[in-house]
Order: structure tokens, then sequence, then C-alpha cells
């Protein structure tokens, strides 16, 4: 099962496997990892499921769609290239070994 | 002194939120989630949408997983239900016999499906759709399903008949007024998706009540519409709105009128008891008067907004209304509240991508947007201050929307 990391915003590290098909944020709420609010609980309608994909990792992450890039304004801590909303990081073999980080905060 | 204790009752998205920001915004004493449903707190939105279509499971469903409760020290009373609120002594009474003491009440007792008064409402397989046991129903029953009747053009129906059309399912959509979501949406928007769900394959009737529901041995057969119909159906979803759940707050002599009456801090004529999400009445910026909302925005921004005054922060409530609804192909998003718009202009395309904009004495009050996420970001960002848009404006898609949002932005 992949393997993604979820950095805190206090620099604590927390590994999951997460299944093929559930997305990041799925696997941070179903794991209890607070720095995830996922508000709307994934259709895109919030943006509390905010994370940083680290920069060299970036290329093996899905295309952002215009509707993610829209929903990224609302970020509640800033938002930076790296920038993508979890829910819509669905997990796939090639993203095994993913990190993200957590921002500050979601609200 | 010991430390104070908030019962949060209702187990929905408010409830549950309330609880969580409770304990974020460091609340030390004890919390106390009841609810009568059996299962941990789970999102509604997808038992009509995604759950109900199997493209979603239960553990997309949960809101945290079980062990978030005792993690946080969220004392989860699941199936648990308030009988009596003492306000003199400060007590919850229970269906199973016991007390529980609090400081601090927060009533999430959310809504209830609206029943349909007519001959045959009893018959099996006429079913409403609020509960996670309700879609494991409807779920099941789908599979067998020739004929659907869906009563009522709301939100729930119409994204119900979207989930019915794509298994196959023959569709009549009846609706008693002449606009499918008509309280919520402008009168563009309706015919829009009225027009979808018909390029679908469903019959959408308008302006079509149900004189009685028809079966045979206990079962459903078919519905008997006001225009002389017989439709025929071995299901039939009634979704004709909902009522408040409002009786605890009325028998403990709270204000009770289209829910539980609160101020703009969400609170009762009592300063100790709170109403958040489908159940309270509130005073808000965004439409004439005092409104009550039914959606995920509202329970959440309530939730958080009551538990920062508990724990010592308090502001009054004043968030943007936000709602979507996805119907097959097309995810309506609408930011702010458009009922009462006098002007309504669109914006964009034959495409299919889409905005309507709401105004009312010149002033946006709202946006209704058809697969263009743009405009509906835009829109909450415009409609949380003074939106200084004109019709004129909102029409002319070579008018920067954006820059627009920004210029506001940076004064």
């Amino acid at each position: 099962m992949p393997q993604i990391t979820y950095v805190h915003s206090n620099g604590t590290r927390t590994v999951l496997d997460v299944p093929v098909g559930t997305s990041v944020m799925r696997g941070a709420i179903l794991n209890g990892i607070d720095g995830i609010v996922a508000e709307c609980g994934g259709e895109m309608m919030c943006a509390t499921c905010h994370v940083y994909v680290e920069e060299d990792q970036l290329s093996r992450t899905p295309i952002q769609s215009d509707d993610e890039k829209a929903m990224l304004e609302f970020t509640a801590s800033e938002r930076r290239p790296n920038s993508r909303l979890s829910c819509q990081l669905v997990v796939t073999p090639e993203l095994d070994g993913l990190v993200v980080y957590l921002p500050e905060t979601q609200v | 002194m010991p430390e104070p204790v908030v019962a949060v009752v209702g187990t929905g998205q408010a409830g549950f939120q309330t609880a969580a920001s409770l304990r974020q915004d460091g609340f030390a004493g004890r919390i106390i989630l009841i609810g009568d449903e059996p299962v941990p707190p789970y999102q509604r939105p997808p038992l009509s949408k995604s759950y109900l279509a199997r493209e979603s499971g239960l553990d997309e469903l949960w809101l945290r997983p079980e062990s978030f409760y005792a993690q946080h020290q969220i004392d989860l009373l699941a199936g648990e239900t308030v009988t009596r609120i003492d306000r003199t002594k400060r007590r919850l009474h229970l269906a199973s016999g016991g007390e529980l003491s609090w400081d601090h009440l927060v009533l999430a007792i959310g809504a209830r499906c609206r029943p349909l008064a007519v001959a045959g409402a009893e018959l099996d397989g006429v079913m409403p759709l609020r509960t996670l046991a309700d879609a494991d129903i409807l779920r099941e029953r789908l599979d067998q399903t020739r004929d659907v009747v869906v009563v009522g053009a709301g939100f729930i129906g119409l994204e119900f008949a979207s989930v019915a059309i794509t298994r196959g399912v023959g569709v009549h959509t009846i609706e008693v007024t002449q606009h499918p979501m008509g309280r919520v949406v402008s009168a563009a928007i309706s015919r829009f998706f009225t027009d979808a769900h018909r390029g679908w394959g469903a019959q959408v009737l308008l302006g079509t009540g149900v004189t009685r529901i028809l079966g045979a041995a206990g079962r459903v057969t078919g519905v008997e519409t006001s225009g002389g119909q017989c439709l025929p159906a071995d299901l039939v979803l009634i979704c004709v709105g909902v009522i408040p759940n409002a009786e605890l707050a009325r028998e403990a002599g709270l204000t009770v009128d289209n829910g539980i009456v609160v101020d703009h801090h969400l609170m009762t004529e009592d300063p100790r008891i709170f109403a958040v999400g489908d159940c309270a009445n509130f005073p808000t910026p965004f439409a004439a008067g005092r409104v009550r909302l039914e959606s995920v925005q509202n329970a959440v921004d309530q939730g958080r907004c009551v538990a920062a005054q508990i724990a010592g922060k308090p502001a009054p409530y004043d968030k943007v209304p936000w709602f979507w609804s996805d119907q097959g192909d097309l995810k309506l998003q609408i930011a702010g509240i458009t009922a009462g718009h006098d002007t309504a202009v669109r914006r964009g395309g034959p495409d299919g991508h889409f905005s309507v904009f709401c105004f009312r004495a010149g002033r946006l009050i709202g946006v209704e947007s058809v697969n263009q996420t743009a405009d509906h970001v835009a829109a909450r960002r415009l409609l949380a201050g003074d939106p200084e848009l004109t019709p004129e404006q909102a029409a002319d898609e070579s008018y920067d929307l954006r820059a627009h949002t920004r210029r506001l932005a940076a004064r």
C-alpha cells in the first residue's frame, strides 16, 4: 500500500499507508490527523484540506483542475505554488512516498 | 470551581462541529455530544449523491473515525434521545431514563422530513431521505426498482432523481409549483435544471400534486396526480421539505418560529442555550429578515461560532451562506441568498458553464453558478463585503471579476 507522509505544522511526521483510490485527505481524516479539516467532505466547495506538496514531488501529483485552482483562493494559510487540495490527490502507486506539509491553520 | 459542562444535542454536522471546535478552541470542560441516531456523526450530502450512487462507501461518510471522540474527550452518546430540557436545574432528561447536567446547552437537533398527508403514504416503498438508514434502504431498493416517482423537486429530490436515472430506473418527478428548487434558486436556474432532467430522460411534471398513493398487498404500485394521471411506481420518494425539530425548545419555553429563534450570537433568550444548523432561525445581513438554512456551510460555521463563544471568544455570526448540489454532470454552486431578488443577469455561456447574478435594489445578493467554480469563488468573496458590482458588469463576460474582487480586497 502506498505510504504518505504528513508533516504537521510543528514539524512532526506521521506516515500512513493509504489505499490506492483513497484521497490524501480521506487518509488523514480516517486516521485522525487534526491538521486536515475537510469541511465539505471532498466536494471541492471549501479549502480546508489544504496541503503543501514536497516541491520535487509536484510533477508526480495529478494535474490541477480549474475548479481546484479557483477554490485554492480560499486557503486560510498562504497559498503557494505547491498548494493543493488534498481531496484531489487520489492515491495511486506512483504517489507512494509522497510528502505533504500541513499548513498552520485550515480555517 | 469545577470545569463547566457543555451538552450538544444532535450529532449532525452542526453538533459535531460544535464539539470538535470547542476542543480546538481550548475548552477544557466536559463535552457531551448526544444524538438519537445509533452511529457516529456522518455527512449527509453524499446520501443523495455519491453514497446513493454507490460511488462512495461508509468510510467516506464518517466525519471522523470513532476513535476521534475518545481522543478529544468528547463523550459521544449515539442512539440516545433527549426527551426534556430542564432549564431551572440545567438538566437533560434522556429516553433511557438518565439525566445529564449542563452549564451550556447547544441545540443542533436539525430537522425531519415533512410527511405527505395523503392516503397511501404509509405503504411499503414510500420513503423519505434524510438519514443513513434511509439511504441504505434506498440503495438496496434502487437495485430492484423499475419505476420511481419523486415527489418534490427540491435539491434532494432532484439529486435522487439524477442518480436513479443513471441506474436505468424510469423517473417521474412531480413538483407542486412551477419551479423546481424554486425556494432557493432563480427562475433561470430552475428552468435550466428542469430541462436537464428532461434531457436525461426523466419526466418532470410541474404544477402537479399528489392526490393519493396507490398500492396492492401493502406495497406501493403507483401515484395518482392532481392532474388525474396514474404514474407507475415501485418506489416513491417523498421530499417535500423539512420541519425543524423545535419541540424540545418550545416545551422548555424558548421562542420557536420556523425553528428555534436565536440572536446574532445564535443565542436563545436563555443566555446558556444556543441553537445551530438546520433547527436555528437567525437574523442575517444576507437576507431581508430572519432565515433558517439547511446546509453544510451553515452547520459548520454556526457550530464554530458558538464553540468560540463558549470558549471565551465571542463574535456575532456573519458568514456568507453557500450551498451546492450535484445532479448528473452539473454542479450547482450558490453563494448568498438569492430569494427576493428583483434583477437576475446571466454571465457566461451557451457551453453550459454559466452563472446567474441576482440583485435586489441594485445590490448583488447572490450568485448561482453551474459548472463555473471561478464565479462562485468570486461571489463568496464579493458578498463578504459591499460587492459594488452592477448588473451590467456582471453580465459582461469581458469584465474581469477577479480583478474587481482584488480591487475591493486591496482597500
